[in-house]
């Protein structure tokens, strides 16, 4: 669809995540676009599995929502962290950062020895 | 699609292993309020559009290329509307709604499958619910006592019955000594003559032991049960009374207390109120109690007599029946080393309150569920019959929704909510049918049952009901659904589609081969019931039921003591009841009345040593009859003469022996004018007569009681002691000259008519005596033969079904061959074939089934084996023959096939 990789599965809800961090408030246009430019457009989000993580996020009350004006005055809905979503973003960094770590001495066994 | 599975994946790896409860909870309530959230979802698409459209146009695109890359971009507004709808609610849950609704327009679409298979489930469902809730009340539910598990009867093993009554004064003593029991109190039917305040009445009641409510934890609803004092001779005469008497005489007031009651002549004091529930065996009837110690009767009192008292106790908490039995083994022969003459050979049987109250109904009621099982799964097999073509119909309908990407697991879902949907459909109707029909079928055998008042809707007959439904919706929703499993798309898209239709067949042949041999072993049980009722009807009795009638007369409260007053009120009676047109002979009776009461003396002939114990004694049952006995029973005598006028209490005694006790005491002798001496009531007759043996003990268990000689003394030869016992209440035997229900107001009122504190109760026709001894097995057999007819009627439509489903389809075969040349009879012969191998295959397996499964029979049967060959053979050609005619009616269908037309068709 896009010319970029689309988002592996499992990693979106961690980049929303850590969008959102260091963004604060943000809405759905944005987090992908930011998602994008971080990624340096290497990546491509599908907003067809965006809007339901975000919702999903949102159920499971790592993040809140509510509608504002964006800085172009179109009406949209904002997302940000809330206190337990910050929690899941240092446990989330965590784990990513370990399960990295683990498979890259699988890739690179030599240098781990 | 693609998409979507790996998104599920992804949901699930970041949903991780804990089950986010929160996140559950939004999504069931997403599956309802989900309108709102649409729309916003919609508005925050379309603000994502635009702020995206904003960045282009930024960019310097034209705001129509920048909506269109915009549109692009996003991947699908459907998709992403999809995915979130997914996330938003439960799609399990819509889907099974979608799938629901779609079940019911399927269903409404195809009202005549729908109403048949309704039908057919309602039956099996309600049949099983109704029977299930009277196992359940009756079988499952326990006594409505506090902790009844611990309560047992106790019953005295004596030389006259293995479960006996007990005498008094043993069970004073296992009072006493027994170590296992926490109380043990007993208990004696009696009715009592309500007079004083308001209109006299009759009404049934207990004398009962201190104890006795104390121990089955009832406590009375207003003042104070009976005290030890209470229970003894010369006691003040106090009563307790029943919840309904106490509303219904008294308007449940509370000064009802101290108040008297006069019962049988006896002035009582009413001291308590017993809660309108309380239920003792059968019936809420039981509204007087009065202690049972204050009776100062001689006999009462003599260790060797029991008179009808049984006793109950509780034992102490951990106590286990066998650790109680050991205990009462030990009374029992502490008592027979001390009172040899009584108790010698004598033993305590110990039985649960709640195998003594329903133990006799577990086997009919356990055959009954079984086979009432077998019924809902003819109704299951027919209904998959139904539902697999049905399924074929819809073959193509399948193959399309397959072809257009619905997955198998899907379509499988689809069936099997249809199929489920049914089965809870019948069930819920099953339900209805069940709770009207039981109360029906109780009420026309009420004698058929205990605890009949028990059995009720509780949440496990619910429960039940729901799982039925479900398993067989689930059951016979499968065999449709596993052919969808592997659909042949190529050929069930085709035109014609045969190929699909030639699958059906084995399926259908193997449940219609399963439904026959299931009627087959319904209808062994019912046959074998209705030999055993009809080898039971075509027993002599011993006397005559037509036309004859017996009851019970209560005796004036003041008859008073005197010998000579109560034989003179014995002949008024006989003489009152005699002048009556339509009697043709009438005899007052005391001591045993057959087939509802039975009264046991020892005897020992002439010349020989009285027994030292009451186990060396024979005994014998015991009739005091007058002269018309023996026609009013219709009695054959066999040799001598009867008891006529001319024996009275002054003339020498005498007494009619049965065939059986010549047989028994005088093998090979002539025992005319031989003497007997009777024990108990010290008299040593001489044999005038010999009469024919009378089954005493009911049709079926008359000959392995223990107590089978008879003996008929005249009642007026009673000696005088004991003639104050006989005032206590007389049996009465009248034969008329026709319709004996229709003659028992006339007797009552003649009988009011020579005194009116004598009162009738009990008067049943005897023929209807003997058909309420064999009520459970009426009730067995009734029901037996309902599930096998349902079961015959299910499994010729499951033929009839199946062989018109074969002639439809090959039709153009048939066609062919009858321009080829074929006979008709040839084309009857092919089709009938194939019924008749359909059938020979369920009558066989069934015959196997039905050898093994008849044989937990034993109990309900009489008089045939369980495998009794003219039952097996009997029904197994009554199967046949209307299998065969539900296969004829196809097979003549295919007889006329019209060649022409049939190979018109191709």
């Amino acid at each position: 669809m896009g010319e970029g990789k689309d988002v592996r599965q499992g990693t979106l809800a961690l980049m929303i995540l850590k969008t959102l961090e260091s963004m604060g408030s943000l809405h759905g246009y944005g987090i992908a676009r930011r998602i994008e430019q971080t990624s340096g457009d290497l990546l491509s989000v599908n907003y067809g599995t965006l809007y339901p993580a975000l919702l999903k996020l949102e159920q499971e009350g790592y993040i809140a929502s509510e509608w504002g004006i964006s800085e172009n005055n179109r009406r949209a809905r904002y997302y940000r962290l809330t206190r337990t979503g910050k929690k899941q973003v240092e446990r989330e960094t965590r784990e990513w950062n370990e399960t990295a770590a683990i498979v890259a001495r699988f890739l690179n066994p030599e240098e781990s020895c | 699609m693609e998409r979507d599975g790996c998104y599920r994946r992804a949901l699930s790896e970041s949903g991780g292993v804990v089950l986010n409860l929160r996140s559950f909870l939004l999504r069931v309530a997403g599956v309802f309020r989900s309108e709102r959230r649409d729309r916003e979802f919609q508005a925050e698409l379309e603000s994502h559009i635009q702020l995206h459209i904003d960045d282009f146009v930024r960019s310097g695109m034209s705001p129509a290329e920048a909506r269109r890359q915009a549109l692009i971009k996003l991947g699908g507004i459907e998709q992403a509307r999809e995915g979130w709808r997914r996330q938003h609610g439960l799609p399990a849950i819509e889907s099974l709604a979608q799938d629901l609704r779609y079940a019911i327009r399927a269903m409404r679409k195809n009202p005549g499958f729908t109403c048949i298979a309704l039908l057919t489930l309602t039956l099996g469902i309600g049949a099983n619910t109704a029977l299930f809730s009277v196992v359940n009340g009756v079988l499952l539910n326990p006594l409505p006592y506090p902790h009844s598990e611990q309560l047992a009867i106790l019953y005295q093993k004596s030389p006259i019955a293995d479960q006996g009554a007990v005498s008094y004064l043993n069970f004073l003593d296992w009072q006493r000594q027994n170590e296992t029991f926490s109380s043990i109190a007993a208990f004696r039917w009696q009715t009592f003559n309500l007079t004083g305040e308001g209109e006299p009445t009759r009404v049934s009641g207990h004398e009962v032991t201190a104890d006795f409510f104390a121990t089955l934890d009832v406590k009375p609803v207003l003042g104070r049960l009976f005290t030890a004092d209470e229970d003894r001779v010369g006691g003040a005469p106090v009563a307790l009374i029943g919840g309904g008497l106490w509303k219904t005489r008294y308007g449940s007031s509370p000064s009802v207390l101290g108040r008297g009651i006069t019962l049988n002549g006896v002035r009582y004091t009413i001291i308590g109120v017993i809660p309108e529930t309380f239920l003792f065996y059968n019936g809420y009837g039981t509204q007087v109690w009065t202690p049972l110690g204050q009776w100062n009767d001689p006999t009462f009192r003599d260790r060797r007599v029991s008179m009808g008292m049984n006793v109950i106790g509780r034992m102490r908490a951990a106590v286990t029946l066998d650790r109680a039995r050991q205990d009462m083994q030990r009374v029992a022969n502490t008592l027979a080393e001390a009172y040899p003459d009584a108790d010698k050979g004598a033993g305590v049987i110990l039985v649960s309150f709640k195998q003594d109250m329903v133990g006799d109904i577990a086997p009919f009621l356990f055959v009954l569920l079984a086979a009432v099982g077998f019924v809902l799964m003819i109704a299951c097999a027919n209904v998959a019959n139904l539902m697999l073509a049905r399924a074929t119909g819809r073959a193509r309908e399948f193959a399309l929704r397959s072809a257009l990407g619905a997955s198998r697991g899907r379509l499988v879902r689809q069936l099997l909510s249809e199929s489920v949907l049914l089965g809870v459909g019948g069930g819920v109707l099953g339900l209805a049918l069940a709770a009207s029909g039981t109360r029906s079928i109780l009420a026309l055998l009420p004698d058929a049952v205990p605890r009949s008042h028990e059995i009720s809707f509780d949440p496990r007959v619910l429960i039940f009901t729901l799982a039925v439904s479900l398993i067989a919706g689930i059951g016979f929703g499968l065999a449709p659904a596993l052919r969808v499993w592997r659909p042949n798309l190529t050929d069930a898209l085709k035109e014609g589609g045969r190929g699909v239709a030639g699958t059906r067949g084995p399926a259908q042949n193997a449940f219609v081969a399963l439904e026959m041999a299931t009627a087959l072993v319904l209808l062994v049980g019912a046959g074998l019931m209705i030999r055993s009722l009809a080898l039971l009807w075509s027993v002599d009795p011993g006397f005559d039921p037509r036309n004859a009638l017996s009851f019970e007369v209560a005796m004036q409260p003041d008859l008073g003591s005197d010998p000579t007053h109560i034989r003179g009120e014995l002949r008024k009676i006989h003489d009152a009841v005699r002048v009556q047109p339509g009697v043709v002979s009438a005899s007052v009776l005391a001591g045993s009345l057959p087939m509802q009461g039975d009264s046991e003396l020892p005897v020992w002939k002439e010349g020989e040593p009285k027994p030292a114990t009451a186990a060396e004694s024979k005994w014998t049952l015991f009739y005091g009859v007058e002269p018309d006995y023996l026609s009013a029973m219709g009695i054959h005598l066999l040799r001598g003469r009867f008891i006529t006028e001319a024996d009275s209490e002054h003339s020498p005694a005498v007494v009619v022996v049965d065939d059986y006790f010549v047989h028994r005491y005088f093998p090979g002798e002539n025992p005319i004018g031989k003497r007997i001496n009777v024990g108990m009531l010290d008299l040593q007759p001489e044999i005038i007569g010999v009469v024919g043996h009378v089954k005493h003990w009911g049709l079926d268990s008359d000959a392995t009681a223990r107590v089978q000689a008879q003996i008929y003394i005249p009642c007026t030869q009673i000696p005088d002691r004991f003639m104050p016992l006989v005032g206590n209440g007389i049996s009465m035997v009248v034969r008329t000259a026709n319709d004996p229900g229709g003659q028992i107001p006339a007797i009552r009122k003649a009988i009011a008519g020579n005194n009116t504190q004598q009162v009738v109760y009990g008067a049943e026709p005897l023929e209807e005596v003997i058909a309420g001894s064999l009520a459970a097995r009426r009730f067995s057999m009734m029901l037996l033969g309902i599930f096998a007819a349902v079961a015959v009627v299910l499994s010729t439509i499951g033929i009839y079904g199946v062989i018109s489903y074969l002639v439809g389809q090959r039709i153009q075969e048939i066609g062919t061959r009858i321009a080829l040349g074929a006979q008709r009879r040839d084309v009857v012969r092919l089709i009938l074939g194939r019924g008749l191998v359909l059938t020979l295959s369920g009558v066989g397996s069934g015959s196997v089934l039905a050898l093994i499964l008849s044989r937990q029979m034993k109990k309900m049967i009489y008089g045939v084996s369980p495998s009794d060959p003219l039952t097996f053979f009997g029904v197994a050609v009554l199967l046949i023959t209307i299998a065969l005619l539900a296969c004829y009616v196809p097979a003549r269908r295919a007889m006329r096939v019209d060649p022409m037309i049939a190979l018109r068709y191709e």
